[in-house]
């Protein structure tokens, strides 16, 4: 399982970083959105996989690290914010150029 | 009411700007009083909070009165008092100069400078590294928004790039907080600092994560390799914008210099984690800035390049982990925010006068604006480090305080090389835009500039003016404050208490 899950990870933020490095915007909005998935689930295993376990301290033999999923949690929401203004923009820098290139120059 | 003090700087902005958003019908007049009023009171909150830590003590405030490690705290000592009065002091003036009308351009202005001033002094405050992600995400989100803000292609141009950049960069933070907390179980400063110094964490992965974390940091102040955003962005940005941006990038310098003083300074494994390299990278960022600065083409950019000198300045500290560094470090980052500010504002108000050729270094239309020029005199040679104005007190005690060091020779020639260098654009810029005239050209349209604008040059410029009588206290101050980021043994037990060692711990597989 740790095998599978890091390499999904690693796939992952790889797209990513590749599609972050184009110079169209929406590839690059993808390559984040990638990247922000990688990091959320590396986020939420570095309190180590733990199957079958309540997130609660008391009582319980085993039991899952609350507070990655706390922290993945809060990194979502702050993310998903993100990329909705980062959308918003570059639709705006598109409208405003005619182009979706990253440097756009003025539209003439 | 003394405990709650530290969480002031917070609360007030962030009530303004709920005030501000339910009150939008009310029109722009009473956002601005609201607005205003709030600078206000979180200045005088400053003062207090500066008081309250220069007795001595850390004030240590628990969220929710979860306690450290498990809960969040704000760590108030006199460095993050420091900043938080400079914070204020700053959004205050370049509020005031956004009242004069730059903020009628485009919807929502208020609020998000508000929430601006919320992420600057969360980041500034708090004592856990997670909270420290959220404030500097609450920071750049109101970034992203006042960068673009006033429209136009170059904004939303230079916007697209720095809000991806700074994604990325964001990415990477949670990278080295999930790593920080796979290896030591925590992610509060001081619980860093106790944990990295016990002997059963792995040393590798957490010399990754803490350098993981120092790269972050760079990325925000800028340092060479990934300071090319800067001079974009805070030349596009407009001039009351610009001005508060120049405290963004101290946040990451200060972020550096407590994660090093705190958590990697006193242990081992992370001790010789800046060596060698920072330093290097550091003084090529001073010279970069300084050549940048020799080609920059109008003002506001000649601005940007000072302000990515000052980072480069200020990085030079946390290598150097001495109280004497560090406190001439602490005056010089005061004096050069004011000044690097006064300078945005000044090329907004010049290029104002001066029509089509704005605040091109080039011919331009005859003028008179003896108020904007005296301002540009005194602005210009104390960011060209000439006495008796404070960037020349500031670099006097950096270089004092290097005297000592094995590379001060290296470190003394690039700091006045570069400043030889700054004082030519400086003098070169000035020239052109107040002597060299042309008669065929038509000035600005816009002549009255208001006197909330005027106000708030005169404000940012007699700040940086004031350091000069009131260097001795300044330093005095800073000199306590590095005093105090350097004895880590303190902020441990302030904010974990004196059972500090018997935390209960999880076993981790």
């Amino acid at each position: 399982m740790e095998a599978l899950l890091a390499s999904a990870i690693g796939m992952l933020a790889a797209c990513g970083v590749f599609l972050l490095l184009r110079a169209r915007t929406f590839p690059v909005i993808l390559g984040l959105t990638m990247l922000s998935y990688a990091v959320n689930l590396f986020l939420f295993v570095s309190g180590r996989l733990v199957f079958n376990a309540p997130p609660l301290l008391r009582n319980y033999e085993r039991y899952a690290d609350p507070l990655p999923q706390a922290l993945v949690l809060t990194a979502i929401v702050i993310g998903f914010g993100m990329t909705a203004y980062l959308i918003m923009l570059s639709l705006r820098a598109l409208s405003e150029s005619g182009d979706d290139h990253v440097d756009a120059k003025e539209k003439s | 009411m003394t405990t709650h003090a530290a969480i002031l700087p917070i609360l007030i902005p962030f009530a303004a700007a709920l005030l501000q958003l339910f009150g939008k019908s009310l029109g722009i007049s009473y956002q601005r009083g609201i607005g205003l009023a709030a600078a206000l009171l979180a200045m005088l909150a400053a003062i207090w909070l500066v008081q309250l830590a220069d007795q001595g003590a850390l004030l240590v405030y628990s969220l929710g009165n979860w306690s450290a490690p498990f809960g969040i705290v704000l760590v108030v000592d006199r460095l993050a008092a420091g900043m938080v009065m400079t914070t204020a002091l700053l959004a205050g003036a370049s509020l005031l100069y956004a009242t004069g009308g730059f903020d009628n351009q485009g919807a929502h202005f208020h609020p998000v400078f508000q929430l601006q001033i919320v992420g600057l002094q969360g980041a500034f405050l708090t004592g856990d590294l997670f909270n420290l992600f959220v404030f500097f995400e609450v920071m750049l989100l109101a970034s992203y928004i006042l960068l673009a803000h006033g429209g136009g292609l170059a904004r939303t141009r230079t916007g697209l790039t720095y809000v991806i950049l700074n994604l990325a960069g964001s990415a990477l933070f949670l990278i080295a907080l999930g790593t920080l907390y796979g290896t030591l179980g925590t992610l509060n400063l001081a619980d860093v600092a106790l944990r990295l110094q016990s002997l059963e964490v792995n040393i590798a992965q957490a010399r990754l994560a803490v350098a993981l974390l120092v790269s972050v940091f760079a990325l925000k102040a800028a340092l060479l390799p990934l300071s090319f955003w800067l001079p974009h962005a805070y030349t596009a940005a407009g001039a009351p914008i610009a001005a508060l941006f120049v405290i963004m990038t101290k946040v990451g310098i200060v972020a550096i210099l407590r994660v090093q003083a705190i958590a990697m300074a006193s242990t081992e494994a992370t001790a010789d984690l800046l060596d060698g390299w920072l330093a290097t990278l550091a003084l090529a960022t001073i010279l970069f800035a300084a050549l940048g600065g020799l080609a920059a083409t109008r003002l506001r950019s000649l601005a940007a390049w000072l302000v990515l000198g000052s980072a480069g300045t200020l990085l030079l500290t946390p290598v150097h982990a001495q109280i004497a560094v560090t406190a001439a470090a602490l005056y010089y980052l005061i004096q050069s925010v004011f000044i690097a500010a006064s300078l945005f504002l000044l090329a907004e108000m010049i290029a104002e006068k001066r029509g089509m050729v704005m605040d091109h270094f080039q011919a331009g239309p005859t003028y008179k604006a003896t108020g904007l020029a005296l301002a540009f005199l005194l602005a210009a040679a104390s960011a060209a480090g000439l006495p008796p104005f404070s960037g020349f007190l500031g670099k006097l005690m950096l270089l004092t305080a290097f005297r000592n060091d094995p590379f001060a020779a290296i470190i003394w020639t690039i700091l006045l090389v570069s400043g030889l260098l700054v004082m030519m654009s400086l003098v070169r810029g000035g020239s052109r835009m107040f002597w060299s005239c042309r008669n065929d050209m038509s000035s600005g349209t816009v002549i009255l500039t208001g006197w909330r604008r005027g106000t708030a040059l005169l404000l940012v410029v007699s700040f940086g003016l004031l350091l000069v009588p009131f260097a001795r206290p300044v330093s005095d101050y800073a000199a306590r404050a590095a005093a105090q980021l350097y004895s880590p043994e303190a902020y441990i037990e302030a904010v974990l208490g004196p059972e500090r060692t018997s935390i209960k711990r999880e076993l981790r597989p």
